[in-house]
């Protein structure tokens, strides 16, 4: 079983909207998947259908192999961090840690008594009084400390300070590489992104725009920039995905899996935040403009 | 031990970065034979980067015949880069000082003379679609 | 499972017992100094008369503590309110559930240990609660003949009140999801319920018995002659539910209300002639059924209970989050 979570047309409706429609993806196994997307697009539907906390209105979803929730088993091979990381206030760290003792039959108190440790937390805090950054931290071991096969994080690190956010990551990339773990991380940040995902999902209004490994994307797409022209006069293995003009000059940001060669164009790369905001960009435009649909980007 | 830096805003992949900067610590001679490259989780742990970019570099360098992992140990430096000697740089020092007078004869400003520099470095050393 | 749950129920469970002890101590101080009142001046009192100031007297002492008895009417709803409405309410508004429903607990067990937990000691307590009063009340209850009257207070119904309250109260915060809007609902539920099975379900529980018979006075036997109607018989049947009492003469018609005072029933041989003119018209439920009716009701709220739980169930299955 190579694939870590794998959906085919999945939709979850409710009353008369889609949170999420036609998704279909191939999660493999093993990376750090960026789940990137406006507010509202349905990443943290996504997530939840993929937790099993909510089940799919069309379509279907299987994680590790299995349904969602599919049991005792299969929440085991599953850890989750909500967004805003939700801790009972009212309990300290230690009972929090209890707690994952007691319902997880997987789980691995040392690792996790070292990570609150490592971290300078005092076990007997309420977690009700620790900072955002602290709290994220201990969701995180939470999650971490039932040795899961798969851990989701809904924008975890939305609401916290720079100082906080890297903390975070510093844990998260950490924990990904003294683990076999498979990460799939939400966000409407962009930044960061480049650094921390090797493989990239962008949501917008609910459906998937562009999904592939990270470096096979940074590969096929380019930033041409050249004397003002038509976009339509490019060739058709260049798909246009974002471009801009003034009197003069031409902008393009451009899918092509063939090198570029026409030399009126210079050439350069494009940074993985510019890619997915383009996308954004195009997908927002074309939900404002009735046109047909995009085809989705593998 | 060494410890990495990474620009994010240089528009070069960070395992670049982390493949440069440890053949510049060989040239510096900040890392020799026998040292020890830091392991993937305390790079990771520092710049919270994702964990292969950090194997890729150390993989890479491994095919340039300059580290070599040990099972259960880490990855350590077995070659050291040898440094250019002073002798070839003066004499690329002497033509590229004949070169700018000559294109400052022409006419070029510095402005002129960065952009070519800077297209013909991209040409040379990075692999540039066009 | 169990043990969190027990983790999360410590505290309300400190302030309950916290609560039953105060209660005890209050209760158990008093208790035999009211049965010690009892046995020296009511259960040895001889003729009617000292019997009756007796009476008056020892149902005038103890005031407050005798108030006590709302206690156990407003702890079931204070149960559904503080312990059922906020069980899967106060998570989702935390949004803890999300915590809680992905560690490797199914929602089903999650539900199920901590609606068996905390339903347990609901009844626990109302039923402790109730025992306390129910012995300490007993002398004034057997004095008053104030069985019935006090039935929502006595007894084993507080139990199935507080299985009912806390079931009502899960099950408005499942659907709810918010804290206090359930609590609210809950309130207003449980009152609803009770006072439709207070006015209309307990007096029929079994059939009313309807009877016509000669008229015998007995000792606080009264009548009340103060509206137009027919004359209605006042403590006539103590210990009995009465629901209706009053005197129709031999020929079915109602008696009005000057009818004691005609000339002839003035005497005391007169007026034992115009008692024997009259017939009591009597509709009630006798004192001997009244724990066939603590266990008939205690049972209602036991199923409603269930019937909710259930729901709970099956509504925590199909959720959405």
């Amino acid at each position: 079983m190579t694939t870590a979570l794998e959906t085919n047309e999945l939709g979850k409706q409710y009353g008369r909207r889609w949170a999420l429609h036609d998704c279909t993806l191939t999660i493999p196994k093993g990376k750090v998947v960026g789940l990137v997307g406006p507010n509202g697009a349905g990443k943290t539907t996504l997530l939840h259908l993929a937790v099993g906390l909510i089940t799919p209105t069309s379509g279907t979803i299987r994680v590790l192999g299995g349904r969602p929730g599919d049991g005792p088993s299969k929440l085991a091979q599953m850890g989750f961090v909500a967004q805003a990381t939700p801790t009972y206030a009212g309990l300290s760290i230690s009972n929090h840690l209890r707690m994952g003792a007691w319902l997880n039959p997987t789980w691995d108190g040392d690792l996790a008594r070292r990570r609150i440790e490592q971290l300078g937390l005092d076990p007997r805090q309420k977690t009700g009084s620790l900072s955002g950054g602290q709290r994220a931290q201990v969701a995180l071991t939470l999650a971490i400390a039932k040795r899961p096969d798969l851990l989701l994080l809904d924008e975890p690190v939305a609401a916290l300070d720079p100082l906080a956010r890297r903390e975070f990551l510093q844990g998260l990339m950490e924990i990904v590489a003294e683990h076999d773990v498979t990460v799939v991380l939400s966000s409407h940040l962009v930044a960061d992104l480049e650094r921390v995902c090797d493989y990239l999902v962008v949501l917008v209004t609910s459906h998937v725009q562009l999904a592939g490994d990270v470096d096979k994307l940074l590969a096929s797409h380019h930033r041409l920039s050249g004397l003002r022209r038509d976009p339509r006069s490019l060739p058709a293995s260049q798909h246009v995905i974002e471009e801009s003009h003034t009197d003069r000059q031409s902008t393009l940001l451009v899918r092509s899996d063939a090198p570029i060669l026409d030399p009126a164009w210079t050439v350069t790369p494009v940074t993985l935040d510019d890619l997915v905001l383009a996308y954004m960009g195009q997908a927002r435009d074309a939900e404002r403009a009735p046109q047909p649909r995009m085809s989705v980007i593998r | 031990m060494i410890e990495f830096q990474i620009d994010t805003g240089s528009g070069v992949a960070t395992y670049l970065q982390i493949v440069h900067q440890v053949h510049q610590a060989l040239q510096l001679g900040l890392l020799e034979p026998g040292d020890q490259l830091p392991t993937a989780q305390k790079v990771v742990a520092k710049l919270a980067i994702n964990p292969n970019t950090v194997l890729k570099a150390y993989r890479d360098l491994e095919r340039e015949g300059l580290v070599q992992p040990r099972p259960g140990m880490g990855t350590f430096v077995i070659r050291s880069l040898p440094g250019t000697d002073p002798a070839t740089l003066n004499r690329f020092l002497a033509t590229l000082t004949k070169w700018l007078d000559s294109a400052r004869a022409a006419g070029l400003g510095v402005d002129d003379i960065e952009a070519i520099y800077r297209t013909a470095i991209r040409n040379c050393f990075f692999e540039a679609v066009a | 499972m169990i043990r969190f749950a027990w983790l999360q129920f410590r505290l309300q469970a400190a302030v309950a017992l916290g609560a039953l002890a105060l209660l005890a101590v209050m209760l158990g101080f008093t208790g035999p100094h009211v049965v010690h009142l009892y046995d020296t001046t009511v259960a040895t009192c001889a003729t009617h008369a000292k019997c009756s100031s007796a009476i008056t007297a020892f149902q005038s002492s103890f005031h407050l503590l005798q108030d006590l008895g709302i206690l156990v009417i407003v702890v079931p709803a204070l149960i559904g309110i503080f312990w059922g409405a906020p069980l899967v309410a106060r998570e989702s508004e935390t949004g803890t559930n999300l915590l809680v429903w992905t560690q490797s607990i199914t929602r089903t067990r999650w539900i199920a240990t901590k609606l068996c937990l905390v339903g347990l000691a609901s009844m626990a307590v109302a039923g402790l609660c109730s025992l306390a009063i129910t012995w300490w009340s007993s002398p004034f209850d057997r004095v008053g003949a104030t069985q019935f009257p006090a039935f929502s207070q006595r007894g084993v119904v507080p139990i199935g009140y507080a299985a009912f309250a806390f079931a009502l109260g899960v099950a408005t915060g499942v659907l709810i999801r918010r804290t206090l809007p359930a609590m609210a609902a809950t309130l207003v539920g449980f009152v609803a319920v009770r006072v439709v099975v207070t006015l209309w379900v307990r007096p029929n529980l079994e059939t009313k018995i309807h009877t016509i018979a000669a008229l015998h006075m007995t000792p606080g036997m009264g009548f009340d002659q103060s509206n137009n109607g027919p004359i209605s018989v006042v403590g006539g049947h103590p210990g009995d539910w009465v629901f209706s009492d009053h005197l129709i003469d031999k020929s079915g018609h109602a008696v009005g209300g000057n009818f004691f005072n005609q000339g002839a029933c003035l005497t005391n041989r007169g007026f034992a002639a115009c008692v024997g003119k009259l017939r009591e018209v009597l509709v009630y439920q006798p004192a001997n059924r009244y724990w066939v009716f603590q266990w008939y009701e205690t049972a209602i709220f036991l199923v409603l209970a269930l019937i909710f739980g259930a729901l709970t169930f099956w509504w925590m299955r199909r959720r959405t989050s």
